[in-house]
């Protein structure tokens, strides 16, 4: 279908994917109306830094937003915000908003993101319990991040490490708690896992696995105590969670569009509905390296999939699509990821991990699927390369640091 | 403030007053420069800010640290003015310098 000469198109959701597509639509030439919907009260943002350079008071909140206001203005895009978008009507084509009233669209752009977990606990909903996604969390927790503090991190995925780095540099006495047997178990391997494990506790984060969260404890309504499920009390000035996501799905689930984990798109982020697309964290796209569907939660997929949608409905050639990427900082560590590393079968390790200079790689039937690489961004460039490439490496090959991650490539595709 | 002038691949100058202070990424997205992609939001992680650098101005730049470096040994079409855009911190010093775009950043 061709959508390049609709009159308006409307973007639900005001974040990384959204700011994308409203930029792309703009630079592919379309010149009808955009309206952007954000149930936030800011512009949109980027994420990354509130658990990192913002989070720590090193960045100024300007330096957060993708574009000034003034931007929006020249593009001619009206941006509605502190505004929630309650329902979609596909036959009406039309999107109804919180306070009343609607507005109608010829496309239709679904970039909803993602909400935190819900702690599942009792207490969960004391002062001094916060979840953090956006800015608002910030503005909340930044003012209790004060040296000598007790806070307790519930769960150790990259979030939660990272803020217990920011927390330990800022002088805070940090636990975190996780469930599983080792940090970061969901998403990489028990190398990188004890790696990470070790780093922090070197830092003097107090570091408990297979410590499961049973509830907390207050006075006064405000957090007080974290209570394990073995018995053990720990006291807690301030809780993080961090415990994973959930696609906010809801609204075009309600609407008749096809969801599975993620509103289900095709390779150019349309949805069953040809005039309504989705994209970034809320959407599940066929992952073309890895020939299967699934959701990702990063900025290289909320920026990729906001062209892929803006270039469908302008009708533009697909945009390349890149290999996945993902980076986390934490201490002087920056960890950055390429490809997606489910169901390898083999991990290799190139470089020293005591020099803290090192990398990951992950192998399924000798064939590259993705790196995990600490302070090596060669590795990492490399491997996006490979990866799309679809080459297969030896152990031996990959772990000789003799030669140079040029060579390497060079002599794989 | 410092005036940055933005070449394309093409030829096609873009002169743009940056704040002192911000990058002059981020002063390219902000007044939407073409050539520029900048994924990663200037954390140095996804080398897409490659910009060449006027040799006038290298010295005013400075060095790159170790990161961008290696980022950028591993960039495409490097050159020896080669910088990450997003590691350029704008000053008075840098007023009237051109940096180059490449054709792409992937
Ligand atoms: C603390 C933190 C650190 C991160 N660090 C990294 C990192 O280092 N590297 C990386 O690659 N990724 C990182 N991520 C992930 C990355 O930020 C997300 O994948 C990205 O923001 C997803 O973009 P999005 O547009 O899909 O969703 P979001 O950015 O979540 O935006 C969705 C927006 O839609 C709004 N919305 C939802 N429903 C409605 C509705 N019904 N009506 C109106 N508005 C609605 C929401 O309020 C939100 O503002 C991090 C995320 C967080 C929270
Ligand atoms: S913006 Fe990503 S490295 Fe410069």
């Amino acid at each position: 279908m061709d959508l390049s000469s609709s009159k308006r198109i409307v973007i639900v959701g005001g974040g990384q994917a959204a700011a994308q597509a409203c930029a792309s639509l703009r630079l592919f030439g379309f010149e009808g109306d955009i309206t952007l919907i954000g149930e936030e009260a800011a512009l949109p943002y980027q994420r990354p830094p509130l658990s990192k350079a913002y989070m720590k008071g090193e960045l100024a909140e300007e330096r957060l937003y993708f574009k000034p206001e003034s931007w929006y203005q020249d593009q001619n895009i009206d941006t509605m915000l502190s505004m929630r978008a309650t329902r979609i009507d596909r036959s009406a084509q039309t999107v109804d908003l919180e306070h009343g009233g609607s507005v109608s669209y010829d496309a239709l752009i679904i970039a909803t993101g993602s909400r935190p977990r819900a702690l599942p606990v009792e207490g969960a909903d004391l002062d001094g319990v916060f979840d953090l996604r956006d800015l608002a969390d910030v503005e909340r927790i930044r003012p209790r991040m004060i040296a000598g503090q007790k806070l307790v991190i519930v769960g150790a995925g990259y979030i939660g490490l990272e803020a217990a780095a920011v927390a330990r540099q800022m002088g805070l006495e940090v636990t975190v708690l996780e469930m599983e047997s080792r940090v970061l178990a969901r998403v990489t391997s028990p190398v990188m896992s004890a790696f990470f494990e070790a780093e922090h506790s070197r830092q003097g984060v107090n570091v408990r696995t297979e410590a499961r969260l049973s509830s907390l404890a207050g006075s006064e309504g405000k957090v007080a105590t974290a209570v394990l499920a073995d018995g053990t009390e720990l006291a807690a000035d301030m809780v993080l969670v961090g415990i994973g996501i959930l696609p906010n799905v809801e609204l075009a689930e309600a609407s008749g569009i096809a969801c599975s984990n993620g509103i289900l798109t095709d390779r150019d982020a349309r949805t069953n509905d040809p005039r309504v697309f989705a994209a970034g964290d809320c959407a599940a796209r066929l992952l073309v390296h890895y020939g299967r569907k699934g959701r990702l939660e990063s900025v290289h997929n909320a920026i990729e999939q906001g062209k892929l949608a803006a270039a469908a409905i302008m009708g533009k050639p697909r945009p390349a699509e890149d290999c996945p990427w993902f980076w986390s900082d934490q201490y002087d560590l920056k960890l950055q990821i390429a490809g997606l590393s489910q169901n390898y079968d083999e991990t290799v390790v190139r470089g020293d991990i005591d020099a803290r200079k090192f990398a990951v790689f992950y192998l399924q039937n000798g064939k590259l699927i993705a790196v995990d690489a600490i302070n090596s961004p060669p590795e990492f460039l490399a491997s996006k390369k490979l990866i799309m490439a679809g080459a297969s490496l030896a152990p031996e090959i990959l772990s000789d640091t003799s030669q140079s991650m040029k060579e390497i490539a060079a002599a794989a595709v | 403030m410092a005036k940055i002038i933005y070449v394309d691949h093409e030829g096609t100058e873009r002169a743009i007053e940056a704040t002192n202070g911000e990058s002059v990424m981020e002063a390219a997205i902000k007044n939407s420069i073409p050539g520029i992609d900048a994924d990663c939001g200037g954390a140095c992680a996804c080398a897409t800010c490659h910009v060449y650098v006027d040799d006038a101005f290298m010295d005013k730049v400075g060095k790159p640290e170790d990161m961008e470096q290696s980022m950028l040994d591993f960039a495409e079409n490097v050159q020896g003015n080669s910088r990450l855009s997003c590691q350029i911190s704008v000053s008075d010093d840098l007023d009237g310098m051109k940096v180059t775009t490449p054709e792409s950043q992937h």
